[in-house]
């Protein structure tokens, strides 16, 4: 792969919550169109080194290169590069006060500028593709987990991001429900889309991922294709891993 | 003339109270005595735009108050493991000194000291803007308590998900976190909303004629107690009652919008 096409670039990112060291150095470049997903034990920092990405958490040491923009930078202004980062989290956190329709529209007509018009007409198509178009006037609690998951996609993409995260999408969810939430998610990196999503769903990291990133204890503890890692682990820890959850 | 004798009333009354028992007789002298002679009604009337001026006033300063206070104090307590910017640190100092002074101290005596030290109104307007202050600056602490109890009800995620689609911390206050606080904090606000209005009965100290000092004038220039207060009792009554269904239709109307 060459460099100019380098979404993310990472450098030396560290992150401490008081004492405790969470993330303890990580350079990582991020690809357009790559697909990298995020494995490892609880605790070993993946969902902090994901919200460090969009600067939910802030680093306490290196940088993060967003399209080229360090956003570290004090004098830079977060929330326009939030807009090109969309998130999903593992509560879906939906906003319960407004229907799905504003739930998708609010951002881009608050934030873009868009019409009203211009913004359900958008909104309407996303929903076309996830198949909850009859759901736009219902509220978040009208709705079964795997629905919200979806809509929560559709609602960070309708700001037609150029990364999308993923902070473990199906871990609250039934398992019966994993799998909508996943086909939607490979549609979404066939078309394209940069994703980087943490996950304990080895399937979906296997068949979907381009590189698997395997933090431990804080570090990537190892890297590579699919085929690397799950099929031919270098490290104890990598292994004892994969142990469990195979 | 500001006294009539129970006597020369009696000869004036119409006939169907000549014929009624003494007591009764009584009574209506002073209902009469109260409300009608020298049109004293719109004692009470003046007095009501007194206390319906003070009120709102009052109302709309505390929640702006308490408004910026709580959002001082949820930001301050949003730091759980780093330190807060020096910055909030000096703010919440202030609001914590705020609401301690404020909530330690009796009403009353914040309307002494405002009235008699700090401000010294001379006129009429100055003693309403006298009044409105210090009752909005009272009632600003108790609605920042009110408020900071909404605002860190609403889960964090939510903050999290405004934040990451790009709104900045006022825009998902605004768009996202305090619609879903004012669901949860209604009843409380609207308990502060009464205390509040009822509170506004001792400006009078102050030398503003609101209802309550209008009841007190009439007692002292009819003699009689019973009628004046109790009638001011039944008129606070009314107009309490009358913002407790105001507040249950406001209710109603923001909980059918979720399911």
């Amino acid at each position: 792969m060459n460099t100019d096409d380098i979404v993310i670039k990472v450098e030396g990112l560290k992150k401490a919550f008081g004492d405790a060291e969470v993330l303890k150095g990580i350079d990582l470049d991020i690809h357009s169109g790559e697909v990298v997903v995020v494995i490892g034990a609880s605790g070993s920092g993946k969902s902090t080194f994901l919200r460090c990405l969009n600067c939910l958490e802030d680093p306490t040491g290196g940088c993060i290169y967003f399209d080229g923009v360090d956003l570290a930078d004090v004098s830079v202004d977060i929330n326009i590069h939030r807009q090109n980062m969309g998130m999903v989290f593992q509560h879906f956190n939906l906003f319960p006060h407004m229907t799905v329709l504003r739930n998708m529209t609010i951002a881009p007509i608050k934030l873009k500028g868009l019409s009203e018009k211009e913004a359900s007409d958008k909104a309407y198509e996303l929903l076309k593709r996830v198949g909850l178009e009859d759901r736009a006037d219902a509220y978040p609690s009208q709705l079964s987990g795997g629905q919200k998951q979806r809509i929560a996609i559709v609602r960070a993409l309708a700001m037609e991001p150029k990364v999308m995260l993923f902070d473990e999408p199906t871990s609250a969810l039934d398992p019966e429900m994993v799998g909508e939430v996943l086909d939607v998610m490979k549609a979404l990196a066939n078309d394209g889309m940069t994703m980087v999503v943490v996950t304990h769903e080895m399937g979906f990291a296997r068949e979907v991922g381009d590189r698997i990133l395997f933090m431990d204890d804080g570090v990537i503890g190892e890297q590579g294709t699919p085929e690397e890692v799950f099929d031919n682990p270098q490290s104890e820890r990598l292994r004892s891993f994969l142990a469990k959850v195979l | 003339m500001t006294f009539m004798s129970f006597s020369s009333w009696l000869e004036t009354a119409p006939a169907w109270v000549q014929g009624l028992p003494g007591g009764l007789q009584n009574f209506i002298f002073q209902l009469f005595q109260t409300f009608v002679f020298a049109d004293r009604w719109k004692l009470f009337a003046n007095g009501l735009k007194i206390t319906f001026i003070v009120t709102l006033g009052a109302l709309a300063l505390g929640v702006i108050i308490g408004l910026v206070l709580a959002i001082i104090r949820t930001l301050y307590c949003s730091y759980t493991v780093n330190k807060p910017p020096f910055i909030l640190r000096v703010l919440n100092v202030f609001t914590e000194t705020y609401l301690t002074v404020i909530r330690g101290t009796p009403m009353m005596v914040q309307l002494l000291i405002m009235g008699f030290v700090i401000f010294v109104p001379k006129t009429e307007i100055g003693c309403i803007v006298c009044g409105i202050l210090t009752l909005g600056i009272n009632s600003g602490a108790y609605v920042a308590e009110i408020i900071r109890s909404g605002l860190m009800s609403i889960d964090r995620g939510q903050t999290e998900a405004g934040r990451s689609l790009g709104f900045n911390y006022a825009q998902t206050m605004f768009y996202i976190i305090i619609p879903q606080a004012v669901k949860n904090i209604l009843p409380a606000l609207g308990n502060e909303m009464i205390t509040l209005l009822k509170d506004t009965s001792l400006v009078s100290v102050i030398a503003l004629r609101d209802v309550t000092k209008q009841a007190q004038n009439i007692q002292s220039l009819t003699y009689n107690a019973l009628v004046p207060y109790i009638s001011l009792a039944a008129i606070y009554l009314v107009l309490v009652v009358g913002l407790t269904k105001l507040l249950a239709v406001f209710e109603r109307r923001l909980r059918k919008s979720e399911h």
